[in-house]
This record gives structure tokens, C-alpha cells and sequence, in this order.
């Protein structure tokens, strides 16, 4: 069943098409990531959905509430963490848990066990004043703080921009246990190694959608094979690569090149292999790679 | 070897009777991409601080582009870029008046101006941009022309905080070849990031836990000593034994 | 800074507006000022002299009345601030004894005014004395007695105490709650909000609540140090006085609520509440220039600042000590425009952002 349905939404702003005809569904129980960088259009689709902003066009419902209709109904069944730290920060951790309870007419003790994980991490600073948290802490109240009513669909605007791959690691090992209790998560996010992590994807630039899948389909259909290229001068390398021949795309990434050839055959490798011994390239490693999301993303973002 | 153009020995920054930044002793060469790795509130932005000359140590010492941190900090900044993620350019200025401006902070005469300008819009291909507010560019040209902004001056260094988060795929590789660009033209850059793969475009890397250096190699060697597979596991292992929480 | 046009507007308008205000607007000289007179003696020379006010610019005769018991009822009504008397037998006195005493009687709850107004009224006295003298060359005697309603020894602290309630309230109630609501704004605890199924509207008037508290405290003191260490009084009902006061506060509070409903950041909450707020009410609510002097535009505009309509009706309770009948006006005025700030800010309060 979908818990919440995109239909044909467009929104512009000013002088920006913000969201262009974006359609797709969540079905309940999943984890649902929307993968795409600054400016993709995530954060007014979020508002859309939260029932915090009108789209000029097309249909969205959530728990099969229209948007605009029954945004009342909508407002009392999620929890929304919005992308830029939204608490009081002259309350403390205790307080700012109280008063997110006290609006939903519940006690913190009805839903503690529900967030039970996660307070733990920031319970010792309880009486800290939220504006004085670390990033990751932060994070983490907020979450508790869009869970304490025990939401059906939960929303989060790019909860780990901006923080580093331990307190990333560990929101998204959170979000996994949410998920196992039955509750529907969207989250957006611009960094592409997380959308592995997601049941199902959409990727998204400039308001359009590129695709939706598994993380696993998506890979799945990327139509070339792909090859990892590095050698001892990784700087040079790259000077090189840009008047090789027979190259479709090219792009570094991490300690590798990844690259695709227009002919891909034995010879092509062959020819690239001698090119670059000419060019004065040592120990060069070729060889055939799984491509990840973020290939993935740049070859739809190339169409 | 190239001339070292950042040196630190035993750099010490205490707040109260925390300490930010314990005790890092190291050197950066000249053209090297040196990246500046550790978690949220592990002293990266403080030690960054006290290496561009806008705060000044507790104990230690530190030589930049040749000038002593403790009294010469204006001669630092006179050599030295600074880019980060947060602020960068004025939003409400054109991208022309923001050349001329930062041009104009770092005393380029109105000749070597007018040349940089032109070069600099062809190279980044913002043409049909010059007139156009700031703002009302994409995040990833706003980068890429922040940049250039920076290394505007030809300064030895450039300091960048986190240039690319948020930046999709394609404007991150670009702005990549962009810091390449200028580390071949002898330019030295010093980068923090969240983006593990950008780790290993670095020449070397050095990984702060709790206000101190961990580890400091090429991305090759860390991941050998570390018996690791990426970068990624390289941080985390180290990361995880961080004591302290705070910012 | 060029582009950003609203500092620039309140940058180099504002100093326009009050330097064309100071300098046209407002003056300390009055024209036009309603007085009453009453004459028992209805001869000639009374009436000449009425002639002369009427004639006078400063002045223009409201209406003539039967009996001096009269003049503070006119008083009360707020419009008239003074009162020239003429005894019986005017007239025959200055004909025979060559002297005769004229009685001119100030609404002294402010006390500027009444001096001013006296003067004048005293001028013209003298002046129709004077010609008197050179025409039929007889030394008459015109004496004026003036008499200060009120404030009989013109204390500056009766005009200014009333000044500073209706200023420190006013500051405290408006720029306050603008403030704080526009702060859930920018920290974006307002996105929160309005996701929750609590109505954000009533969230918002329930956070505005201490602030009545904390005025009403600030004007106990002023009211404990003025009756205390300047002698000013507190002639009406001091119930009354407190609950027109709570009125006027929740008036303030509900301007703040509209304010922080059209500003999107604590900056502009505080220019519009400091600069476009309490300018005006410190020039158009009447306690440092008369509103009598003003062109009649501003005149009419002083009117839609609740201020003004305290002002009146604490100098009425304090000073004047009068009761309820003669202030209904003040209170039904002030509570329609809470009603009417109450109104358009709910209607205003935006369920969504943007």
C-alpha cells in the first residue's frame, strides 16, 4: 500500500523550476531515500509533503490524505525533521523533548520506547542547553523530537549534511531500527554512498527525476560496463585520460578512474594499456568494476 | 623536494582547560593537495584558524608561507587563499563586482585585473553570467567561481573548508580539476571534507582524533598500515576511539 | 547595500519625514484652540473683547456658556482647554471704578498648552486695554486672574508620567512579542510548529501571555514612583485605571502579534517596532506636541495610534479624576482596534510557509 503518493507535482519559484512533474510513491514500511545535491528540488518536495507549502501543480497524499485537503490530519499522524536544526536552543535537551510531547498532548514516557536508542546517546546531557550541542547530538534530539508521538511517516530533510561518517554511520543504523518498528521513512540526502542503505530510491537534479529503483536495480541498468584505471601518477593520469581515444566517459573517483570505452573489447583495453605506457604511466591497473550509484548519477545527469 | 611551505611544531590551542588542538607538529610542501581529515568537533576548524593567522596559539609554533604565526599574520594573509562552504562570496554583489572586489582586497592593480577577470570568466565558462547576482547562481557555480576567487592573488596557499558538501557529482569532479589546475601552477591547498573518495585525491592526508594528529600519509600508505580497504575504514577505525563528544 | 533597498528607504527617509515634521508639523505656537466663554455681564465691553477672540487666530469660540459650573464638563469632553470668564457687572465696573478683573480658567493637565493659551489669552486683553487707553485716553483696568485646573502648580511630572507609561509600555509590549515570534521564524522552530497538530495561532498568543505580566508589573512601578516620589496623583478610580491599562497592554501586544506576522526576521521586527513605532508615538500621541497644533492631516492620522486614545485617558483617570462616563469613548476605541489587530493577524497567520 503507498503511504504517501507523488502525483505529477510542479513547483517554481520567482525565476527557478524548484520541482517539474515529479510523480513516484513510498509503500508503507520502507526506507525511501531521495538522492540529489543542493538545489535538486528535495527540500520544497518535503515541504510540499509536510503540508508547509502548496505545489502550483499535481496531486501528493500521505496515509491517503490529500495535502491540502486534510493537512490537518496529516500534521497530527508525522514527524518532520527539517534540514537546518529546528529546535529551541535556549531550552534545554529535557525541555525541548517535553514541550515536542506537550504539543502532541502525550507524555514522553507513553512513546520512550520508541526512542529509548537514541535518547541514550544524549541523555547524560540532558540539562545542556540545545544550542549548545555538538552537530551529531543535535541530530539526534532532533530525531527524537519528530518521533515522541510515535509517527506513522517520518521526514527527514538531509539529516547528516554537513556531519562526519562516524555520526552519519550511526543515524543511518538508526534509521534501519525505525524501520524495523513499522515506520515509514523518506529521507532526503546529497551524499550518494548513503542511498545503498535505502529499500528503494529516486534520484533527483534540478527538480526533475533521473529514475527510481532499488539501489541494486539502478546499478543493475547502467549500460556500460564500467573499468577502474589508476597507476602511479593519479595527477597526470588524468591529463592523459582527457586525449585518450575510444573513451566514453571518465571520471575520478576515490583512488581509481572510472571509466567506459565507446568499443569496449579486449583491444580497446589493450590500446588504452600501451597509450598510457607511452604517455610514461607505471604500474597501471585496468579492471572491470561494479559501478555505484554515483556512476550511476552522473550518467543519468549526462543525458 | 619542494620548498615546505607549512610547518608546525607542537601547535597548542587551549579554551579554559579544554584543549582544542594538542600538540600537532607538521609540514606541507609546496604543490602538494594536503587533505585535513577528522569528525565534527575533532579541532579541525580551530587548528585552521591558527594556521591562516586569525587566532593565535597557546604554545607551539608554526611557520606559514615563510611568515610566524604569532607576529606576522598580516604577511600570512597577504599569501595565503581562504574558501569555505559557509561564506565565500557576496551574495548580493554581480559575479564581476565580486572579482573586482576580492581582486581589489588583495591589490591587484587595475591591468593584472582586467586580464584575471577575463581569464577567469572564459575558464569558467560564465559568460553569459558576468551581470548576474551571485545569488542567483547554482551552489556548484558559486564553488567553482568561489575558487578562483581565492586564488585570485596567486597566493602559495589555499585554505579550503569543506568547498564541495552538498555539490552534485559532476560540479564536484570539476571543481576537483580545478584544485588540481592551480596545484600544478605551484599553488599549495590545504582541504577539509566529509567526502571520503575526495580523500583520495589528496597527496597526502592527515586524520585529527580529540585535538590530535592520528595518522598523517599518502591515502596508499594509510590504507595499508590500517590493513583497510578505503579511506572510509581508515577514518572510521580511528574515529571511533574519539573520547570527547562536543564541538 | 544598493540592492538592498528596505534599509535604504528607512535609511534616508526617515531623516526626511522628521525634518519636514520638526520643521512644518510641528510648532509650539497653537492656532485654532477651542475655548468656552462665559459671560454674566453681557455688556459692550465683554462682547468686544469676545470679538477680539474670535477675531484672534489662536482661538476659535466653541460656545458661550450660561454658567461657570459649566466650563469643567467642557473640560471633561477633552476638546476645550480654556475658559474666559466675565463676572457680572463687567462692564459698569471698568466704566466706574475704572477696573475690572476677567477670569480665565486652563485645562492645566497639560501643562504646556495651559501656559501657552494663558499668554495669549492674556495678550489680547491687554492689547484691547491698550486701545482702550489711546482712544478715549481714561486709565482702565483690565486684571486677569488665571486659574490652573488640575495642576495648579504646573507640574512638569503630571505631562510626563502618562508620557512614559504609554512609551514603556508600548516598547515593551510591541518590539517584544514581534521579537520573539519572529525569532521561531529564523530558527525554524516555526516549521515545527506548524507541523504539529497544535493550532500555531493560539501557540503563538499563549507565548505572548507573560509579557502581559511582565508590563503590568513595569507599570505598577510607575505608577508606586510617581504617586510616591513625584506627587503625582491618582485622582480616578485606580481599578479602573488598571483594567484600561491591562486593555491598552493586550491593544500593544495584539500590534506586535500583526508585526511579527508581515517580518520575516528579528531585525525587522526591531526597526519597524523601534523607528516606525515609536517615533510616531512619541510625536503623535500629545505629551511633548500639543495634536491641536498639527495640520489637520496629521491630526486625523494621530487618531489611528491607540496611544493617543491612552494618553487621554490616563491624564482623564490620573489628573482629572474622572470616572467612567467620560472615558467609555477611549476604552470602546481601544478595545475595537485589539479586536481589529487580533483580527487581521489571525487572518494573516499564514498555516503554511511562504
Amino acid at each position: 500500500m503507498a503511504i504517501i503518493s507523488v502525483e505529477n507535482i510542479s513547483k517554481k519559484y520567482t525565476d527557478i523550476q524548484a520541482l517539474d512533474n515529479v510523480s513516484f510513491q513510498v509503500n508503507e514500511g520502507e526506507l525511501y531515500g531521495m538522492i540529489g545535491a543542493d538545489g535538486a528540488g528535495k527540500t520544497s518536495l518535503f515541504r510540499i509533503l509536510t503540508t508547509l507549502m502548496l505545489a502550483d501543480k499535481g496531486k501528493a497524499k500521505v496515509n491517503g490524505w490529500d495535502v491540502v485537503k486534510d493537512y490537518k490530519k496529516i500534521r497530527n499522524s508525522i514527524g518532520y525533521m527539517p534540514g537546518r536544526f529546528s529546535l529551541y536552543q535556549d531550552l534545554t535537551v529535557e525541555e525541548n523533548l517535553h514541550f515536542f510531547a506537550t504539543l502532541f498532548n502525550i507524555s514522553v514516557k507513553k512513546n520512550y520506547d520508541l526512542i529509548q536508542d537514541i535518547y541514550i546517546h544524549i541523555e547524560p546531557f540532558k540539562t545542556r542547553l540545545a544550542g549548545k550541542l555538538s552537530g551529531g547530538m543535535k541530530q539526534k534530539l532532533a530525531l527524537c523530537c519528530a518521533l515522541i508521538h510515535r509517527p506513522s511517516v517520518l521526514f527527514l530533510d538531509e539529516p547528516t549534511t554537513g556531519v562526519d561518517v562516524v555520526s552519519r554511520k550511526e543515524f543511518w543504523e538508526m534509521l534501519c531500527k525505525l524501520k524495523k518498528q513499522g515506520i515509514t521513512i523518506l529521507v532526503s540526502t546529497p551524499y550518494m554512498d548513503e542511498a545503498t542503505l535505502c529499500d528503494r530510491i529516486t534520484l533527483i537534479q534540478s527538480g526533475k527525476i533521473l529514475s527510481i529503483d532499488t539501489p541494486q536495480g539502478i546499478i543493475k541498468h547502467y549500460p556500460d560496463s564500467m573499468y577502474g584505471l589508476k597507476s602511479s601518477n593519479m595527477n597526470m593520469l588524468i591529463y592523459d585520460m582527457q586525449k585518450a581515444e575510444n573513451i566514453k566517459s571518465c571520471f575520478a573517483f576515490g583512488e581509481y578512474l572510472h571509466l567506459s570505452f565507446q568499443n569496449d573489447n579486449e583491444a580497446a583495453r589493450d590500446e588504452l594499456r600501451n597509450y598510457l605506457t607511452e604517455q610514461g604511466h607505471q604500474n597501471i591497473e585496468l579492471k572491470q568494476i561494479m559501478p555505484n550509484i554515483e556512476d550511476c548519477f552522473i550518467k543519468l545527469m549526462e543525458k | 623536494m619542494n620548498e615546505v611551505v607549512i610547518k608546525t611544531d607542537k601547535l597548542t590551542k587551549r579554551f579554559g582547560d579544554f584543549t582544542a588542538v594538542d600538540n600537532i607538529t607538521f609540514d606541507v610542501s609546496q604543490s602538494e593537495i594536503f587533505g585535513f581529515l577528522g569528525a565534527n568537533g575533532a579541532g579541525k576548524t580551530t587548528a585552521m584558524r591558527m594556521l591562516c593567522g586569525l587566532s593565535t596559539p597557546t604554545s607551539g609554533d608554526a611557520i606559514i608561507a615563510g611568515f610566524d604565526v604569532y607576529n606576522q599574520t598580516e604577511n600570512i594573509k597577504k599569501n595565503i587563499g581562504y574558501m569555505s562552504q559557509k561564506f565565500s562570496l557576496y551574495e548580493d554583489l554581480t559575479v564581476i563586482e565580486n572579482i573586482h572586489l576580492f581582486g581589489g582586497i588583495y591589490g591587484l592593480d587595475n591591468y593584472q585585473l582586467k586580464n584575471k577577470t577575463d581569464e577567469l570568466i572564459e575558464k569558467l565558462g560564465l559568460q553569459g553570467e558576468r551581470n548576474k547576482l551571485v545569488a542567483s547562481l547554482p551552489l556548484g557555480w558559486k564553488q567553482k567561481l568561489a575558487f578562483s576567487v581565492a586564488i585570485l592573488h596567486q597566493p602559495k596557499i589555499v585554505f579550503l573548508d569543506e568547498p564541495t558538501g552538498g555539490v552534485d557529482p559532476i560540479t564536484r569532479r570539476q571543481f576537483w580539476k580545478l584544485i588540481y589546475d592551480a596545484a600544478n601552477q605551484g599553488i599549495t591547498i590545504f582541504v577539509t571534507t566529509h567526502y571520503m573518495d575526495e580523500a583520495e585525491y589528496c597527496n597526502r592526508v592527515s586524520i585529527m582524533v580529540d585535538g590530535k594528529i592520528e595518522a598523517l600519509d599518502t591515502p596508499v600508505k594509510l590504507k595499508q598500515m590500517f590493513s583497510a580497504k578505503s579511506m572510509d575504514d581508515v577514518f572510521l577505525r580511528l574515529a571511533r576511539k574519539a573520547q570527547r563528544t562536543s564541538d | 547595500m544598493l540592492r538592498d533597498r528596505k534599509t535604504l528607504l528607512i535609511l534616508f527617509g526617515l531623516p526626511v519625514i522628521q525634518i519636514l515634521l520638526f520643521g512644518f508639523a510641528l510648532t509650539n505656537e497653537i492656532k485654532n484652540s477651542k475655548i468656552v466663554i462665559c459671560d454674566y455681564s453681557k455688556d459692550d465691553y465683554s462682547r468686544m473683547i469676545i470679538d477680539k477672540f474670535s477675531a484672534n487666530g489662536n482661538f476659535v469660540i466653541k460656545e458661550s456658556l450660561l454658567n461657570h459650573l459649566q466650563i469643567e464638563s467642557s473640560f471633561k469632553k477633552g476638546d476645550v482647554k480654556l475658559a474666559v470668564v466675565f463676572p457680572a457687572n463687567f462692564g459698569n465696573d471698568l466704566l466706574h471704578l475704572n477696573q475690572a478683573h476677567v477670569q480665565i480658567i486652563a485645562d492645566a493637565s497639560d501643562p504646556n498648552t495651559a501656559n501657552i493659551l494663558t499668554a495669549y489669552a492674556t495678550n489680547i486683553i491687554m492689547d484691547y486695554q491698550k486701545t482702550l487707553y489711546e482712544n478715549l485716553n481714561l486709565p482702565y483696568h483690565i486684571g486677569t486672574e488665571s486659574r490652573m485646573l488640575y495642576n495648579p502648580g504646573l507640574k512638569g511630572a503630571i505631562n510626563f508620567v502618562p508620557g512614559v507609561m504609554v512609551l514603556i509600555l508600548m516598547l515593551i509590549s510591541v518590539m517584544m512579542t514581534s521579537v520573539s515570534i519572529v525569532r521561531e521564524k529564523e530558527y525554524g522552530t516555526m516549521e515545527i510548529l506548524l507541523v504539529s497538530p497544535v493550532n500555531p495561532f493560539l501557540l503563538i498568543v499563549s507565548k505572548v501571555i507573560p509579557y502581559l505580566f511582565l508590563s503590568l508589573i513595569n507599570f505598577t512601578v510607575i505608577v508606586l514612583l510617581s504617586v510616591t516620589l513625584l506627587g503625582v496623583p491618582v485622582n480616578g478610580s485606580l481599578l479602573l485605571l488598571f483594567g484600561v491599562s491591562v486593555l491598552f497592554i493586550i491593544t500593544a501586544l495584539s500590534l506586535g502579534l500583526l508585526i511579527s506576522n508581515i517580518v520575516e526576521t528579528q531585525q525587522e521586527a526591531i526597526l519597524i517596532s523601534l523607528i516606525g513605532l515609536m517615533v510616531p508615538v512619541t510625536i503623535f500621541t500629545g505629551f511633548i506636541f500639543p495634536i491641536e497644533n498639527m495640520p489637520d492631516a496629521l491630526q486625523y492620522f494621530s487618531n489611528i495610534l491607540p496611544s493617543k486614545w491612552y494618553y487621554i485617558f490616563i491624564k482623564s483617570i490620573m489628573i482629572k479624576g474622572l470616572d467612567i462616563s467620560s472615558v467609555w469613548r477611549e476604552i470602546l476605541i481601544l478595545t475595537g482596534m485589539t479586536c481589529l489587530f487580533l483580527f487581521i493577524s489571525f487572518k494573516k497567520f499564514k498555516n503554511r510557509l511562504l
